[in-house]
This record gives structure tokens, C-alpha cells and sequence, in this order.
């Protein structure tokens, strides 16, 4: 068995959800291969090549790999595929657009978003918002996976001395070409992969009072996110998006102000290690995962939180 | 330019599934169905195309069961044109579904597909990548804004996981739809009325020469592990020393 990792980077450095990926590899068995494909990303290779127990890193640079366009980079990894038995993606826009076209040009039927490795053919992965766990198994030749980030710990990122070797690019489809990109400017962490995170619900009001959730931020290293109800109602982007169609986070500590706990937004955090409720109706669905709640107008309670923790 | 809606019949986003006692699956009878949210979008978008001259036909595809029926009609009541019945009670997963669409684009030809990013029953997101790839088109997942361009082209912006992204891609295209492309529209009862004379053909896989057998095996279904229930505090200075002392988060 030999495993092909994706790696995520943006040209210059490797983005963290890969290290979670590389442990479910290793629970596959195998050795583990990864692909850094972009374009002057060498930098990239070079990180990735001292993550612990990779065999190799194989590096395409090319200009049909530069923003990591669907149809240039499946080309490039059907290509690579048959060498292996596993592979592997995060479940981040990169993974979700590209491994599919992966499958389907395999045709292989894809093992979406997995949380536990129970065997090499064996897999298991939410459905319906969380609701349920389902276990599967794939009798295809290679397996496609995208795999969710904060169902592995993350391994470690130095450590190992892999060889990068360069391998030939596959050519540009000419079907696609990048225009530009807005990235949110934050100073904040990465929703993601951020240790804290405080979220905001329609209870919210408005985008302006976000900043309040800002400053809380701000005092505690934390990302900022919001339930759909809030990005439905235009208050913040939808990359601010926790639950089942948005991101999914598991922090050490996540804070929920003004979030009724729709089904569809407690997938996206329900695994985070402690969760905080600020709610002003006792009865809403978010007490019941609260390890901590507090029946309170969120307009006081957020800047005494502030006061409370400037202490 | 003729425009393909997948739509699909899933559990309503409302109900709370229930795990079967058995392991094998989730309870769907007697409870109640709807159309994929992330589809009613794409059908609102291709409805929208061509209200605004640039589609000249909008054709609603749905596959699987009898009932499907039901969720293409919701799309004719929205606004497309005629529908597809592609029946099967086979259990469908996203690379047969893929295979029996490209079956359906090779027999309609058109130039634009869309579909809902992810469904919200198997959370998938498979589908219109798969499409796009077995057709040896363009894609353009998670769309947030579509503008057809005069010469072939298309600029979509992209929900990506640091914000926007903008591609220009050739037609034809598979594009898959998120949250903010637009708002849905509810069907007036004019158009329910009307929805009712449009035509949907019914189709087979076998008709379409595609095996939809199964390729994943489901070997259980459980409840995933619940969360103890937690404590109320009663004020800010609690929950914050609770938070240092207690669970020592912060």
C-alpha cells in the first residue's frame, strides 16, 4: 500500500489542515507520498518534505498549478494515481473541488469527509449534519478520500528529512483560468485550525455589532464565525460559516453569543472540547451541547466578557 | 443556450433524521421530503438565466424513486420548462449519478448544468465535479455569482475557504451552487396550477446504459456520540472563572 497526500499551500507555505491529513494516512499503513503542485512553490516542498514519516514529496511547479484549478491539477494527479493504493485529500475547497474529478476520472466512487480510519478499505463519515455515523467500505482499486481535519491530531510539522522529487506537469486543460481572488484580511487565526472560537447568530442584530465579537477576539487569540441564519442575513461573509455546508471547526474552546443551535450549525462545532452558550432564551437547542451556559442578553454580556477577561 | 437543473428529493432540512435500530440506515419513512436546498438555488439561477434572455430553456432532472416526481414538479412550479425522470430504486451514490446526468447532457446537449454543491442527506459533494469531469468540461464549484459572457466564456466567483475567488471558465460548464448565488423564490399557486400540465419524461438507467449499482458498501449506521449536558451559569464573572479554573481554556 502507498498513500498520495495533497498537500494545501498557497505557493508559499503549507497550510496546517495537511498535517491532520497525514495521520490518517498512517493509520492506513503504507508508506505516504506527498504532492505539492503549484507554481514557485519549491519553499512549499521543502516544508512539507520535514513532516515525520514521509517517504517522499513529489513537486510539480508549473503555471497550470499556480491557483490550483480543478481541471489542471486532477489531470495531473489521475496521472500519478495508479502508483497508489490511497488517495488523499483535506476537506477544504482545494479537496472538495479537485478529488472528485480525481474519482470520477478513476472511476472510483469517492469516501467524502472521513473522520476515523477503521481499515484500509473501511472508512467511516458523518451524515446528515452529523446526525449520523455511517461505516463504509470501498472494494475500488484506488481509494479517493478527503478526509476532515479536526477529526485527526495534527502531525508533527518538522522532524523528518524527505527527498523532493520533481515530477513532470500534465499540461494545461485550457477549460479554466484564475481572474483574482478577495481573501478576508484578518489577524486573527485561521477559523479552522484557531485554538478559540467565538461565533455569532442572527441574534447578532447586525454586521456591526460583530465587532464586538471582534474585541472578544482580540483578548483571547480567537477566530470570529457565525451561524448561516447570520451569513443569510448579511452580517458577515460566508467564509465566516460554521456548520454542516460551512466550515468545520473543533477547538479547545468555542463560544456561541446569539446562536439558536439549528441541527445544521451544530455539526460544524459539536466536537470542539468545551462549548460556551450566550443565549437569551433558555430554551434554546445550543444549551443542550453547552458544557457552560448563560441565559443573558448578549448586548451585556459580550462587552462584560470583555471587561471580564481584560482582568 | 438550453440549461440542466439536477434536483434532488432529500429529507427536509427541518426534520431531526432518526438513526433505524437495526444500524442499517436512517429512518425516511413518514417523515417529511424536500427538494435539496442547494438545487432550489440552482434552479432560482437557471430560472433567473433565463428571465433574463440568456437561457432559452430550463430543464429539471431528477433520479431515483416514484416521488421524485414530486420534487421535479416543485421545479416546474419554480419556473423550468419540462423535466426529466430518471426512475431507479437502486440506492444512488454520486459517481452512478454522475454517469446517468452525462447520459441525460449527451442526449439534451446543453451548454450550462448546475447543481446544488452538496446534498444534505449523504453530504457528499461529489456530484457536479464528477459530472464536469466525465463530460471533459469545465467546473465551477460553490458559485456565489454567475455572469455569461458573449463569447463562450463565464466568470464565476467561488466561495473558497479564505473568501472569494473569481475563474473564467469555457463553455460548456458544470457550475455547483452555494448559499449566496441568490434567493429561491416560492412557486405561486398560478404556477403550481401551470407546473402541473408541463411535461416530464421518464427515463431508466437502463435506457441510458448505466449500471447505478452501488460501489460503496454501507456496513452500519449508528448515533453519533452524544455530549454530557453541561451547567448554566449564572453571570459573566462565573462563567469566566469557570472557564480559567475549571475547564482551564483561557
Amino acid at each position: 500500500m502507498t498513500n498520495l497526500v495533497l498537500v494545501e499551500h498557497d505557493n508559499a507555505a503549507l497550510k496546517s489542515a495537511t498535517l491532520h491529513v497525514v495521520p490518517a494516512a498512517q493509520k492506513i499503513g503504507g508508506e505516504i507520498h506527498l504532492l505539492v503542485a503549484g507554481q514557485n512553490c519549491r519553499a512549499v516542498a521543502e516544508e512539507a518534505a520535514k513532516i515525520p514519516g514521509i517517504a517522499k514529496v513529489l513537486l510539480a511547479d508549473d503555471a497550470a498549478y499556480a491557483n490550483r484549478l480543478a481541471e489542471n491539477l486532477a489531470k495531473l494527479i489521475v496521472g500519478l494515481a495508479p502508483n497508489y493504493s490511497h488517495v488523499l485529500a483535506a476537506t477544504t475547497a482545494t479537496g472538495k473541488n479537485v478529488m472528485p474529478r480525481v474519482a470520477a476520472l478513476l472511476d472510483v466512487q469517492q469516501i467524502s469527509d472521513i473522520s476515523a480510519v477503521d481499515s484500509a478499505d473501511t472508512f467511516t463519515r458523518t451524515i446528515y449534519a452529523g446526525n449520523a455515523l455511517a461505516t463504509v467500505q470501498s472494494a475500488d482499486k484506488i481509494k479517493v478520500i478527503t478526509v476532515r481535519p479536526t477529526a485527526f491530531e495534527a502531525a508533527a510539522a518538522t522532524g523528518g528529512s524527505a527527498a523532493i522529487e520533481t515530477v513532470a506537469a500534465a499540461g494545461e486543460t485550457g477549460l479554466a483560468s484564475f481572474v483574482g481572488q478577495e481573501l478576508s484580511k484578518s489577524e486573527r487565526p485561521e477559523l479552522t485550525s484557531a485554538r478559540i472560537v467565538i461565533s455569532g447568530g442572527r441574534g447578532m442584530q447586525s454586521g456591526d455589532n460583530f465587532h464586538m465579537l471582534d474585541k472578544v477576539a482580540d483578548k483571547l487569540g480567537a477566530a470570529v464565525g457565525a451561524s448561516r441564519a447570520a451569513v443569510d442575513a448579511g452580517f458577515v461573509p460566508n467564509d465566516y460559516q460554521v456548520g454542516q455546508t460551512g466550515k468545520i471547526v473543533a477547538p479547545d474552546l468555542y463560544i456561541a453569543v446569539g446562536i439558536s443551535g439549528a441541527i445544521q450549525h451544530l455539526a460544524g462545532m459539536k466536537d470542539s472540547k468545551v462549548i460556551v452558550a450566550i443565549n437569551k432564551d433558555e430554551d434554546a437547542p445550543i444549551f443542550q451541547v453547552a458544557d457552560y451556559g448563560l441565559v443573558a442578553d448578549l448586548f451585556q454580556a459580550v462587552p462584560e466578557l470583555e471587561q471580564a477577561l481584560s482582568k | 443556450m438550453k440549461v440542466l437543473v439536477a434536483v434532488k428529493r432529500v429529507v427536509d432540512y427541518n426534520v431531526k433524521v432518526r438513526v433505524k435500530a437495526d444500524g442499517t440506515g436512517v429512518e425516511t419513512a413518514n417523515v417529511k421530503m424536500s427538494m435539496n436546498p442547494f438545487d432550489e438555488i440552482g434552479v432560482e439561477e437557471a430560472v433567473r438565466l433565463k428571465e433574463g434572455g440568456k437561457a432559452t430553456e430550463v430543464i429539471a432532472v431528477s433520479l431515483g424513486p416514484t416521488q421524485c416526481a414530486e420534487t421535479i414538479r416543485t421545479a416546474l412550479a419554480m419556473g423550468a420548462d419540462r423535466g426529466i425522470h430518471v426512475q431507479t430504486d437502486v440506492e444512488l451514490q454520486p459517481l452512478a449519478v454522475a454517469k446517468l446526468l452525462k447520459a441525460v447532457v449527451d442526449k439534451e446537449q446543453p451548454q450550462l448544468c448546475i447543481l446544488g454543491k452538496q446534498a444534505i442527506d449523504d453530504d457528499a459533494n461529489q456530484t457536479g465535479q464528477m459530472l464536469a469531469a466525465l463530460l471533459g468540461w469545465s467546473q465551477a464549484t460553490f458559485a456565489s455569482k454567475l455572469v455569461v459572457n458573449g463569447d463562450g466564456t463565464a466568470n464565476v466567483t467561488r466561495e473558497v475557504d479564505g473568501g472569494l475567488e473569481t475563474i473564467k471558465v469555457k463553455l460548456p460548464l458544470v457550475m455547483t451552487t452555494d448559499l449566496r448565488l441568490n434567493e429561491p423564490r416560492y412557486a405561486s399557486l398560478p404556477n403550481i396550477m401551470k407546473a402541473k400540465k408541463k411535461p416530464i419524461e421518464a427515463l431508466t438507467p437502463d435506457a441510458l446504459g448505466v449500471d447505478p449499482a452501488p460501489r460503496l458498501k454501507t456496513l452500519k449506521v449508528v448515533e453519533p456520540p452524544k455530549r454530557k449536558s453541561g451547567v448554566k451559569v449564572k453571570s459573566v464573572a462565573e462563567l469566566v472563572d469557570k472557564l480559567r479554573n475549571e475547564a482551564k481554556v483561557i
